[in-house]
């Protein structure tokens, strides 16, 4: 369910905080900065909190709330100016918008801070869509691709319609359907170390039904479902690759095909 | 046992106790399904096959989740107000002439069973298709006591036969293809040919059925509801079987966990729609049969004596916390598992518990405690297929790290601690977390932490736990997202 239907959208903000992400920050920085590059190029004015870390999903999803909520709590106060905050992260962004009002419901004031930040979370596809409002333009030739919205980004944050939207607007970029295109790819998190043989199916179906559309790349808005499925295939010996979905909009409509 | 030519009994005393699974063996249980590519393909299909069905019923997405509003606040309702509908439906139900029963745990449950059997001198009791009646086990405990328990639902008949217990809650043998049932019946049903048409192989389990419900003594059966206000227990089916068990013998015993209750004959139509359509995406089932008491004088049909059985085993534990009491709300019609992407890889019998799947993960740790079942609320990505589809709305994903929570430490100031509370508490995974949290709550540290990994990108480590089982090592960038930017900034 697009938990993101009835969302009460605001005008074209000039200003936006990104958060990053840990995993993005790490391991897919180029995602980060084909985020950044997306928003500028719409004008819009891009703040990076320097003291941002990890939104703390790891320990809440492991059973750590103690933990959970002394990082979670270090990011909430980051965000000071009412902008929009914009994460391009499917997962991290749920756990912000929907997961820190639970995370802090027993503390009346904290949980108040939680909801206000929960109001100004963004997912990237569901903010260049419905705030930012792009019309992109297609630069690219013409080319199949299959698009992979996990669990959380596509339960909370409604990503399969608005990154599917916003493809739409690419006339070069076919979205092949996969099949059992809903289902988990294995990553979850600390559940891809604590149960190795399931994820490792899951994963392997997930990456053989992607190939099947016939796509030359699969994009995702997580980085770590997107690494989970890259290294498989990397394992495999197999050169199929996926995108992180910032980078490839970016490199589509980006007249110079690139990075700077 | 008086009974040793009878090849259900012998297919019985093969049958492994699976109550107590230690929590180290399911991951190897796991692995062996996982790694069992038959076994793999027929779940894959048999959900498939479920999870359209379900859909095709739920056309209308906005419709739905009305729909499961409702029957979400129902079943809310209903367990808020729990011990007076309890006492409610106890006075109805003795009204009508039902014995009932208050059983704790297993142990007790079987105890009165067996004692009414034994004193209508039971050889045989024919069942209808009862959950709390694998979850204590009662075929065994009858076998223990020489009386024939015989399952009458045919997907719970052919697991009986096999010696096997259930792998799903609605569909007991949706491991077994077509052609084991066909070698089964073969070699296990007396007189029985081998044939591999499906009409036929229910003609020869009907036959086996019909000729034992003329002669059981006892009729065991289920309960989907229990209404309070009138006393009158639902129960849902579509073969017949359980009409057959709770009318033909002349003692019929029902079974349910005290969690079925609801008020007003009223609040069943809604939970009974999304039950049959969530499990096997039926509009309505071929039985629901309400029954308010045994045979009254004049009436010609129906049992002479008839019982409930109330059954707690761990359930007011879980009624007792605010949180953990919507566990309490299922009304279970398996389309967690049917949308589960672990129990579609692993099958039912992997999880070794009654239940399996996302309702098993979040309801055996109140049956059989922390300490046997810590790794079950493990055993979830965390994807939200269970919680998106389960009809009266239990927030399963929260419940299963709410319960990973409680294995790993002691129970919060201000609430009780649970059965195996802290189990799987862990002095190296403690200081993981806390060092962690240390790292991610000091910018600069994290900063420097940053900087070191992406410099000593070359040294990561080759072999990264379970992640590079199938995965190659992760390995940092070669400039942090946090470094580009404030380079950036300095420009
Ligand atoms: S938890 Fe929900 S989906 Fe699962 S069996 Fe119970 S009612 Fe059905």
């Amino acid at each position: 369910m697009d938990e993101t239907g009835n969302r009460h959208y605001p005008d074209k903000p000039p200003k936006v905080y990104l958060f990053g992400t840990c995993l993005i920050d790490m391991f897919c920085p180029e995602a980060g900065m084909d985020t950044v590059r997306l928003l500028e190029r719409e004008g819009i004015e891009v703040h990076f909190p320097a003291d941002q870390t990890c939104c703390g999903q790891p320990a809440h999803s492991s059973g750590f709330p103690e933990q959970t909520r002394a990082v979670a709590l270090a990011q909430m106060r980051l965000f000071p100016e009412p902008w929009p905050v914009i994460v391009p992260s499917g997962s991290c962004a749920g756990m912000m918008r929907h997961h820190y009002p639970k995370v802090f419901a027993d503390d009346p004031r904290l949980l108040a801070e939680a909801t206000a930040l929960a109001d100004r979370i963004f997912e990237l596809s569901e903010f260049l869509l419905h705030v930012a409002r792009v019309s992109l333009s297609d630069s690219g030739q013409p080319a199949r691709v299959a698009l992979h919205t996990s669990c959380a980004a596509r339960r909370e944050m409604g990503t399969q319609v608005h990154a599917r939207a916003l493809l739409a607007q690419l006339p070069g970029v076919d979205v092949g359907l996969h099949e059992h295109e809903s289902e988990c790819c294995g990553f979850g998190g600390t559940f891809s170390l604590k149960h190795p043989a399931i994820s490792s199916a899951m994963a392997g179906d997930k990456v053989d039904a992607l190939k099947e559309t016939g796509a030359e790349t699969f994009l995702s808005a997580d980085c770590g479902c997107m690494l989970s499925l890259n290294h498989t295939l990397q394992k495999r010996g197999d050169p199929f690759q996926g995108q992180h979905l910032a980078s490839f909009l970016w490199q589509r409509t980006n007249p110079e095909g690139g990075r700077r | 046992m008086n009974a040793q030519n009878n090849s259900q009994i012998n297919a019985q005393a093969n049958t492994q106790a699976l109550r107590f699974v230690p929590a180290s063996e399911f991951k190897e249980r796991a692995a062996v399904a996982v790694a069992d590519a038959h076994l793999r393909k027929s779940f894959r299909g048999a959900m498939d096959f479920l999870i359209a069905k379900r859909a095709a019923q739920f056309p209308d997405p906005v419709a739905l989740e009305s729909q499961r509003g409702l029957a979400e606040h129902i079943r809310k309702y209903s367990l808020a107000r729990l011990p007076d509908l309890l006492e409610q439906l106890e006075r109805n139900l003795t009204a009508n002439g039902v014995q009932v029963h208050w059983a704790e745990n297993p142990e007790q449950a079987n105890a009165i069973i067996i004692n009414i059997a034994r004193r209508h001198s039971t050889k045989l009791m024919v069942k209808g298709k009862s959950m709390v009646s694998e979850e204590i086990e009662l075929n065994h405990a009858m076998a223990d006591a020489g009386m024939e328990a015989l399952e009458s639902d045919m997907g719970e008949y052919i697991v009986q036969l096999d010696g096997e217990k259930p792998s799903h809650i609605i569909m007991p043998a949706i491991h077994k293809t077509k052609l084991e049932i066909a070698r089964l019946f073969a070699a296990k049903v007396p007189g029985a040919g081998y044939t591999e048409s499906v009409d036929e192989l229910i003609g020869i389990g009907r036959a086996v059925l019909r000729e034992k419900f003329m002669t059981a003594e006892i009729g065991l059966s289920g309960v989907n509801f229990a209404v309070a206000e009138t006393g009158t227990l639902c129960l849902v089916e579509n073969e017949g079987n359980g009409r057959m068990c709770t009318t033909v013998p002349g003692v019929h015993i029902a079974i349910t966990g005290i969690e079925k209750v609801v008020e007003k004959l009223e609040h069943v139509p809604p939970l009974f729609a999304l039950l049959t359509r969530s499990a096997t995406g039926q509009a309505i089932t071929t039985y629901l049969n309400m029954i308010s008491g045994p045979r009254k004088p004049g009436e010609k049909d129906g049992p002479r004596e008839m019982h409930l059985v109330l059954v707690d085993n761990g359930r007011t534990q879980a009624y007792s916390d605010e949180q953990l009491r919507s566990t309490l709300q299922c009304i279970r019609c398996g389309a967690c598992m049917n949308h589960c992407p672990v129990y579609t890889r692993i099958g039912g019998h992997a999880y070794g518990t009654t239940y399996p799947g996302p309702i098993g993960e979040i309801i055996s740790p109140h049956m059989l405690g922390l300490a046997a079942t810590h790794v079950l609320p493990t055993a979830s990505s965390l994807c939200g297929a269970c919680g998106e589809v389960c009809p009266v709305k239990i927030p399963i994903p929260d419940l299963l790290i709410r319960l990973r929570g409680e294995a790993q430490h002691d129970a919060r100031p201000g609430h009780a601690p649970m059965l195996g509370q802290g189990a799987a508490k862990s002095a190296l995974v403690d200081a993981i977390w806390s060092g962690w949290a240390a790292l991610y709550t000091r910018p600069a540290l994290y900063r420097a932490f940053g900087w070191l990994a992406t410099r000593f990108r070359a040294l990561t480590p080759p072999m990264q736990s379970g992640w590079t089982v199938s995965r190659t090592p992760l390995k940092p960038a070669k400039r942090t997202l946090h470094e580009q930017m404030a380079a950036r900034e300095r420009r």
